[in-house]
C-alpha cells in the first residue's frame, strides 16, 4: 500500500488521535453492529463518511452510480432522507441497493415522515436488508422543500427515535414492550449542530443524546472552526467524547452564490463572515471552496475529539478525492486490521468503498 | 409574509410572563396542591368526564392564554423552562433541533423565537434548570385535548410504553449488552 499508510502498526490509534479519547468497545470488546463504520472507529482510525445524492431516479443503477466516486474513499455513505424536505428516493431503499452493490450504507431516518409505527418497521426491516448504520434525526421542516403544504409527523422527536432503536438493539423489544425475534444490530448515530443558538446548551444536548444511546455523532456543515473547538471543549469537559465518536461534517462550496444560498435557505448551516469573503474575492471559485474544505479537515483534525468527517459535497463528488489526497486522508488503514476479531467482511462490506 | 400556525401564536403579555418564570413556578406549585385536593371532590360532584371537561376547558383558556397550551394532555412546563414545547413545529420535546436560525430565531417560524432558546434562557432564570436534561419520552397521543392536571392525578401522564420503560430502567443500571448474544 501507499505511503502515509498508517495502519502498518495494526489497529491503535493514529497519531494526533489520543487513545483515551476513544470510546470503549461495549462489554466484552465486541462490537455492537460490527459495521465498517465501527470497526474503523474503535480501532482509532480517522473515520471518512460521505453523503449520498439521492437521485429522483427509479433506476437502481443509478443510486450505484452517485455512490461510485466515495468508492475505495470512504467508511461509509449516508443515504439522505428526503433532504430539506425534498422527494428523493427513500433513505431504505437506497441503503439497501448500496449494500448490495458492496457499499456499506447509513440509513437516515427522519421524524417529519413517520410515526413510531412506520419508524420500528422500517429499522427492522433495514436490519434485514443488512444495513448496520442508522442516522436519528428530526429533519428538516416540510416548509424547507417544494411541498410545504406536507403533514408534519412528528410523532417520536430525535432524542426519542435514538431511544427507540436503542431498545431494540439492547434490549430486544419494541417501544410496546413486544418482544423482537432477532432484534436488529445497529450503530446508532445522532446529529448534532454546535453552529447554531443556544451555543451554551449544545453541549449538553449531546450529552443527552449519547445518554439516549447514540454511538456516533454526525455534525452539521463546519465553516466556523473557533466554535467547534468552543462546544468541544465543553464536550471534552463532559466526559462525552470518551463516549461517543464525533463525526465532523464538511464540504466544499461551489461558488459564492451556492455559499449565499445555504446560508440563508438551507436550515442550520451557518457561515462567517470571513468564508464568504474569502468566496467573493476568489477567482477560481471551486479550487477556493476545496481549498476551504481542506482547511477545515485539517483544523477539525487537530481538535481532541473529533474522530472523522462527514463530507458533503452536493454537485461536487468528483472533488471528494482530491479532498482527502489533499487533507492527507486517503489510505488511512489497512483493512484487514478491521476484521481481526475473525468475523470478516462480510458479503455486504466486502467489495467496499475502502483502501 | 406571517406565519400562521397555531404554533406561532402568542397572546398580549404571555411572553412577558414566561421571562420572568419564578412566580409561574410557585403558582404551579400552589396550583397543584389545590388541584390535588380539589380533584376528589370535583370528581364525586361531576363525574370523571365531567371533571376532564371542566378541567380541560379551564386549562385551555388558561395556559392557552399564557403558554399558547396545544393541549397534549401531559405538560412538562416546569421541566422546559415554563415554555411549551408542543409550540415547537417539530414538536421537539427534548431540546432545540439544528435548524434554530443565528438569530435565535425558530426554522419554521422566522418571525418566532426559538422555543427552546427561550426554554433554555428562562430556565435558567427559574429553579428547575436542570430537569431540561430529563429524557422526555414520546408523547401520548390519546391524551391530547385531555386536562394536563386532572391526568397528572389520574396518574396518566406517567404511563410510559413498556418498551421505553424496559430501556429506562437498562439506562439506570450498568448497560448489560443484551445485544451480544444475536451475533451469531
Amino acid at each position: 500500500m501507499s505511503a502515509g499508510h498508517e495502519a502498518a502498526a495494526g489497529p491503535e490509534p493514529r497519531a494526533g488521535q489520543p487513545a483515551q479519547t476513544q470510546p470503549q468497545s461495549p462489554a466484552g470488546g465486541s462490537f455492537r453492529a460490527g459495521s465498517r463504520l465501527e470497526r474503523v472507529l474503535r480501532a482509532g482510525y480517522f473515520a471518512v463518511t460521505a453523503e449520498l445524492n439521492a437521485p429522483d431516479s427509479a433506476d437502481p443503477r443509478k443510486v450505484v452510480e452517485n455512490a461510485s466516486p466515495f468508492s475505495k474513499l470512504c467508511d461509509a455513505i449516508n443515504c439522505t432522507d428526503s433532504s430539506s424536505a425534498n422527494s428523493h428516493i427513500s433513505s431504505l431503499c437506497a441503503a439497501a441497493i448500496l449494500v448490495n452493490a458492496g457499499f456499506e450504507p447509513v440509513f437516515q431516518s427522519n421524524c417529519r415522515d413517520r410515526n413510531r409505527i412506520a419508524i420500528q418497521c422500517d429499522l427492522i426491516g433495514a436490519a434485514a436488508l443488512g444495513v448496520k448504520n442508522v442516522l436519528c434525526i428530526s429533519g428538516d421542516d416540510v416548509s424547507a422543500g417544494d411541498q410545504p403544504e406536507a403533514k408534519r409527523v412528528n410523532d417520536l422527536d430525535s432524542m426519542q427515535l435514538v431511544r427507540t432503536v436503542r431498545i431494540m438493539r439492547d434490549q430486544g423489544v419494541l417501544l410496546s414492550g413486544r418482544k423482537l425475534e432477532v432484534p436488529p444490530r445497529f450503530f446508532i448515530g445522532a446529529a448534532a449542530n454546535p453552529f447554531v443558538p443556544p451555543y451554551d446548551w449544545r453541549p449538553l444536548r449531546l450529552a443527552k443524546k449519547v445518554e439516549a444511546g447514540a454511538d456516533f455523532i454526525q455534525t452539521q456543515y463546519c465553516f466556523d472552526v473557533p466554535l467547534l473547538k468552543r462546544f468541544m471543549q465543553r464536550v471534552s469537559d463532559l466526559g462525552l467524547d470518551k463516549k461517543v465518536f464525533i463525526i465532523v461534517g464538511v464540504g466544499p462550496l461551489r461558488s459564492e452564490k451556492a455559499a449565499e444560498y445555504m446560508r440563508t435557505k438551507v436550515p442550520g448551516v451557518w457561515i462567517p463572515d470571513e468564508i464568504m469573503k474569502r468566496m467573493a474575492g476568489a477567482t477560481k471559485k471551486r479550487a477556493e471552496g476545496v481549498r476551504i474544505c481542506v482547511e477545515m479537515i485539517q483544523q477539525a483534525r487537530e481538535i481532541p475529539g473529533v474522530h472523522g468527517v462527514h463530507i458533503m459535497a452536493y454537485g461536487m463528488e468528483d472533488s471528494v478525492h482530491e479532498i482527502l489526497d489533499r487533507a492527507g486522508l486517503l489510505n488511512r488503514y489497512d483493512e484487514a486490521t478491521l476484521y481481526q476479531d475473525g468475523a470478516g467482511p462480510t458479503a455486504a462490506t466486502g467489495a467496499s468503498a475502502n483502501p | 409574509m406571517a406565519t400562521y400556525l397555531r404554533e406561532a401564536r402568542r397572546a398580549p403579555g404571555s411572553e412577558w410572563i414566561k421571562d420572568h418564570p419564578k412566580p409561574l413556578e410557585s403558582s404551579y406549585l400552589f396550583t397543584r396542591k389545590v388541584v390535588e385536593r380539589v380533584y376528589p371532590f370535583l370528581r364525586r360532584l361531576l363525574g370523571p368526564d365531567g371533571t376532564q371537561r371542566f378541567m380541560a376547558w379551564g386549562e385551555r383558556w388558561l395556559k392557552g392564554y399564557l403558554f399558547n397550551c396545544q393541549m397534549c394532555g401531559q405538560c412538562v412546563l416546569h421541566s422546559t423552562g415554563m415554555t411549551c414545547p408542543m409550540n415547537c413545529p417539530k414538536k421537539l420535546r427534548n431540546g432545540p433541533c439544528g435548524g434554530v436560525r443565528p438569530d435565535e430565531h425558530c426554522e419554521v417560524i422566522p418571525e418566532r423565537m426559538c422555543v427552546w432558546v427561550q426554554a433554555y434562557k428562562r430556565s435558567q432564570r427559574g429553579s428547575y434548570g436542570h430537569e431540561l436534561s430529563i429524557l422526555q419520552p414520546p408523547v401520548n397521543n390519546q391524551l391530547a385535548n385531555m386536562s394536563a392536571w386532572a391526568n397528572m392525578v389520574e396518574g396518566l401522564d406517567v404511563i410510559h410504553p413498556a418498551g421505553w420503560d424496559i430501556g429506562a430502567a437498562a439506562s439506570s443500571e450498568p448497560s448489560q449488552e443484551q445485544g451480544q448474544e444475536v451475533r451469531k
